[in-house]
């Protein structure tokens, strides 16, 4: 097999996906489908996994290039394969890997899976193919069947009108980013129609255009990322789709939309400016503080996971304009911090994202459940699924040795570089940056502490709930899987930056010092007397104390234990609706950062002495973004639609005099544009 | 041959993981005591914390019937996180064998996991009044943590690092002298400590049966040794705001690596000195502060965040004017 080239053996790769998806068709319904075709993503999304990591590890500078004599005739596909495409390949497929084992299991209680197994390969193979695009026009067909695939997936249970909508405003948000995406390639390519990446690699962006042309990348790729303010979609569709499709969606294809970000601003954009910096960080520090916030008042525990995934999206963009503003002062250095940071966290949400969705898929096949409010006590029922999403939400909340704190620690380290920069506007930005990355950090932790602690822990607060079961053991062992690479990307977060350093030295020039040759295994970002961080000592440590502690006390102390009715101060209550809920866990934070955000207004109706009836809580949480600048849009999307109603209702000598006019115009256009 | 300066580092570092250990119920006992003489009372003996510690964990522990098996984990864990912040916060001596291994974000993030299993344990029963202590020490928790790292910007400008045996040489050193950048840092440390500590203004630490208390309310359910560990931790974390404070703002006699035995030893005896002077400022100044409304933390956190912020920006522009 070695004499296979990488690149050869993934475009057969997404071949084999392509088959297994039209395979599917025929035997969708059949009730042992999900073994052959998640058996094969399973399959072919290890081999294209481990030949990524291969290039990747391999360190060379080498990229591999193919044309194909598909798509449009005087271009071709190209296709390639550098180090940042093997890094995306990476987290992809193993996202793919992980969503094809859980849908082993998982599958089984999928009651129209003729209308998921087709897409689910098909997904895999969009995504696959749009990390080895090399031109314009193979890059957005790609983007698109990756859309469409992801499209169809949400809308696989339509009978619910939630799901409907979700999928009609999900399909109007894609559309509206790969017009964006398509206006920046056709600008980058320019009058001569060079479609081709390694041709406007060489030309750069038209000269005074480069920062339309990032305008347009970050609306195109952050619509696809969830970016604030185009993030609408993304709480809809992801929560819609089944559990394993939601994390290949929150985990994986918003990875990919990063890297089309990364291929334009960093690649194909020619030299960097420092002021592209400037919307990155602010869009990207106002999606990760708005994305937690919003996670933080959901009820749906898929709603809060999507939500969150914006937050984390928002990390990612901050860590790549802080990489955008070090390169576009020449701090390479600096910049390779920043990006190995970036890439570092993107793997880490691909996996405790999937860990954490995966879970919840779990919570939804033992209790038919996704509101917290009627979940709780898990964690006496389904021991293991709940160790594990304790571990997906404890890598989340960025704490350590897990590795969301590792990429968090280094993103705070690139702000920490941040005096060095020249330029005023971003010396007062970038503080300003990190503040509220702290904020969203320390709003996370809040977050999961209500999402585990609502499901997993208290009293049951429905029947459901309280006969709850373990899911099945494939199931677990993908979750299993996640949570054990959580933990060791946490403690040994130096192998992953090296590991990462290729895709680095691609797209900056230059990458951060090797880490795994300082003693210890700490990471060591500019200088041990700066700052270093070891994640395997910490471990260590803390296992070590702990387990000192455990000695101890059961060597000194009273080994006895008794059970007994809870103390609650004296009157514990036997209905477990006096419990803290979702909503009463989030008061505190929505009424002191949600007047702000959400302008949320709560009225208490308190029933007069004498008068029976219960008190009432009236809640009101508007979502600013949709009111503001959503609805006036459908508004006026309405009122033109209707004044081009009559269009309809022409003669055909109309309609000529409409065509010959519009060809005039376009005439006119062309003619004046050479 | 063995090499000297990795003994030195190693029982440096073992001593002073002993030293915490052994002085922080004392610190409590110490700011118990204060309190008490200032209230005219005589006050429990400076050695009643010890005995209130061996008496919990010679008790049985009764847990909670809807307790699931996160219960009795969590006092270990909050113990073993605290205990490994406090052990790499600098306190006589800034040549720790570890200190290497985690700086001044990784230290605060520790405590952020001891806070996160801490806020769990107090839903995992199933009770009201956990509930409401894991909700505010949230709220608390999130606002305070911006505040901390804004704190940690303004030390990292002055002093080029995070890590603080770095800071704490460059405190000592004369180029530093007086900033308002450093003031404003101290102060929005003072606030974020008292805050995280769950003293007064922000929670009282003594009492119980009050739907104002936050850190009480979440330990609860909890008895007997798992209550004896969370005790040691809340006065661990107590003695590390403590060295922090003492290690950044006034780093005095503070033995270098590789310095001889009595220079150790005079290290030692300052520090115990500092905790002191430490201990009873803070119980003065919680005898003369009433308790809070638990929605005016914020208000005061947000004067925290500020304080750092504003230290950070000056920070930036007098660097570069």
């Amino acid at each position: 097999m070695t004499n296979w080239a990488p690149l050869d053996v993934l475009l057969w790769c997404i071949l084999a996906h392509l088959v297994t998806s039209g395979v599917a068709i025929p035997i969708g319904r059949v009730s042992w489908a999900r073994w052959p075709v998640y058996g094969a993503s399973l399959l072919i999304s290890g081999v294209a996994c481990a030949y990524g990591l291969m290039h990747l590890i391999a360190q060379s500078s080498v990229a591999w290039e193919t044309v194909l004599p598909l798509g449009l005739p005087w271009i071709g596909a190209h296709f390639r394969l550098d180090a940042l495409s093997a890094f995306f390949l990476v987290v992809i497929n193993l996202g793919g890997v992980a969503a094809s084992l859980y849908g082993l299991g998982y599958g089984r209680h999928e009651s129209a899976p003729e209308r998921v197994l087709p897409f689910f390969p098909m997904f895999l193979a969009g995504m696959n193919l749009v990390l080895l695009a090399a031109d314009a026009f193979t890059f957005l067909l790609s983007w698109e069947s990756m859309s469409l695939a992801s499209w169809a997936l949400v809308m696989t249970h339509h009978q619910e009108e939630g799901n409907r909508k979700a999928g009609y405003v999900y399909i109007a948000m894609a559309s509206f980013g790969t017009l964006a995406l398509l206006l920046a390639f056709g600008l980058m390519a320019g009058p001569d129609g060079g479609y081709a990446f390694a041709t406007m690699r060489a030309d750069g962006a038209p000269s005074g255009l480069a920062g339309l042309v990032l305008g347009l990348a970050l609306l195109g790729t952050g619509s696809k990322a969830g970016l604030v303010p185009l993030h609408v979609w993304l709480p809809l569709a992801h929560p819609a789709a089944p559990s394993h499709v939601s994390a290949l969606m929150s985990g994986v294809m918003t990875k990919v939309a990063i890297y089309g970000f990364i291929r334009l601003a960093f690649d194909l954009l020619g030299p960097i400016s420092w002021w592209w910096a400037v919307p990155v960080l602010i869009v990207g520090a106002v999606t990760a503080v708005l994305g937690v916030l919003s996670a933080l008042m959901q009820n749906d525990i898929k709603r809060v996971l999507a939500y969150s995934t914006i937050e984390n999206i928002g990390l990612i963009f901050v860590a790549l304009g802080l990489a955008l503003a070090f390169q576009g002062n020449g701090m390479t250095a600096a910049a390779a911090v920043a990006v190995t940071a970036a890439l570092f966290h993107v793997l880490n949400h691909s996996l405790f994202k999937s860990l954490l969705f995966f879970g919840a898929g779990a919570v939804l096949t033992a209790t038919g459940e996704r509101a917290m409010e009627n979940l709780g006590g898990l964690l006496n029922r389904m021991p293991t699924t709940g160790l594990l999403f304790l571990v997906g939400s404890v890598a989340i909340s960025a704490l350590p040795p897990l590795n969301g704190f590792a990429s968090e620690w280094l993103m705070l380290q690139a702000i920490l570089l941040s005096p060095e920069l020249p330029q005023w506007a971003l010396k007062l930005l970038i503080p300003a940056v990190g503040a509220m990355l702290a904020l969203a950090a320390a709003l996370a932790a809040a977050c999961f502490v209500r999402a585990f602690g609502i499901s997993f822990l208290g009293r049951p607060r429905s029947a459901a709930a309280s006969n709850a079961h373990e899911v099945d053991r494939i199931s677990i062992a993908a979750m299993s899987i996640l949570a054990v690479l959580c933990l060791l990307a946490g403690i040994f977060p130096a192998i992953i930056i090296d590991a990462v350093a290729p895709a680095v030295q691609t797209i900056i020039g230059t990458r951060m010092p090797v880490q795994t040759d300082i003693a210890w295994l700490s990471i060591v970002p500019i200088a041990e007397s700066r700052s270093s961080y070891n994640g395997l000592l910490v471990f260590i440590f803390i296992a070590a104390s702990a387990s000192l502690a455990v000695f101890a006390i059961h060597w000194l102390a009273s080994a006895k234990l008794r059970r007994a009715p809870a103390w609650d101060c004296g009157f514990p209550d036997g209905s477990p609706a006096t419990q803290y809920t979702a909503d009463s866990f989030a008061q505190p934070l929505r009424r002191v950062l949600g007047g702000f955000a959400f302008r949320v207004h709560e009225e208490i109706h308190v029933p007069l002495p004498g008068n029976g009836s219960p008190a009432r809580l009236i809640v009101t949480v508007h979502d600013l973004i949709w009111e503001w600048l959503y609805e006036p849009l459908i508004r006026l999307v309405n009122v033109l639609a209707e004044r081009l109603n009559h269009l309809q209702f022409l003669t055909i000598r109309r309609y000529l005099s409409l065509v010959f006019g519009e060809l005039i115009i376009l005439l006119l256009i062309l003619a004046s544009w050479t | 041959m063995i090499d000297t300066s990795l003994i030195d580092g190693l029982s440096i570092q073992v001593s002073q993981m002993l030293l915490v250990l052994l002085l922080s119920p004392l610190l409590t006992g110490l700011v118990r005591k204060v309190k008490a003489r200032i209230l005219r009372r005589r006050g429990p003996p400076l050695l009643q914390s010890y005995r209130d510690l061996i008496r919990l964990v010679r008790k049985e522990a009764i847990v909670a019937e809807s307790a699931s098996w996160l219960f009795r984990i969590v006092p270990y864990i909050v113990f073993a996180t605290t205990w490994v912040a406090a052990a790499l916060v600098p306190t006589f001596a800034t040549g720790l064998l570890f200190s290497w291994s985690a700086d001044l974000i990784v230290i605060i993030a520790l405590l952020g996991s001891a806070r996160f299993f801490l806020a769990l344990a107090g839903m995992d029963v199933g009770t009201s009044f956990g509930g409401i202590g894991s909700s505010r020490e949230a709220m608390i928790a999130t606002l305070a943590e911006p505040a901390l790292m804004m704190i940690v910007f303004t030390l990292a400008l002055v002093a080029g690092s995070t890590q603080l045996s770095t800071v704490a040489g460059i405190m000592l050193s004369p180029g530093v002298g007086l900033r308002v950048s450093i003031g404003m840092a101290l102060v929005a440390l003072v606030i974020v400590a008292i805050a995280e500590n769950a003293r007064m203004p922000v929670d009282n630490p003594a009492t119980h049966l009050e739907l104002t208390m936050v850190h009480e309310a979440m330990v609860l359910e909890y008895s007997g040794r798992h209550l004896a560990l969370l005790e040691l931790s809340s006065s661990l974390k107590l003695l590390l705001y403590f060295s922090l404070i003492a290690c950044v703002f006034v780093p005095w006699s503070l033995a270098p690596a590789g310095a001889p035995l009595h220079v150790h030893l005079i290290g030692a005896a300052v520090y115990v000195a500092k905790l002191g002077v430490a201990g009873i400022l803070l119980a003065v100044f919680e005898s003369m502060i009433a308790k809070m409304r638990v929605f005016r933390v914020p208000d005061l956190l947000g004067a925290a965040f500020m304080l750092g912020f504003l230290g950070t920006l000056l920070l930036f522009v007098s660097r570069s004017l």
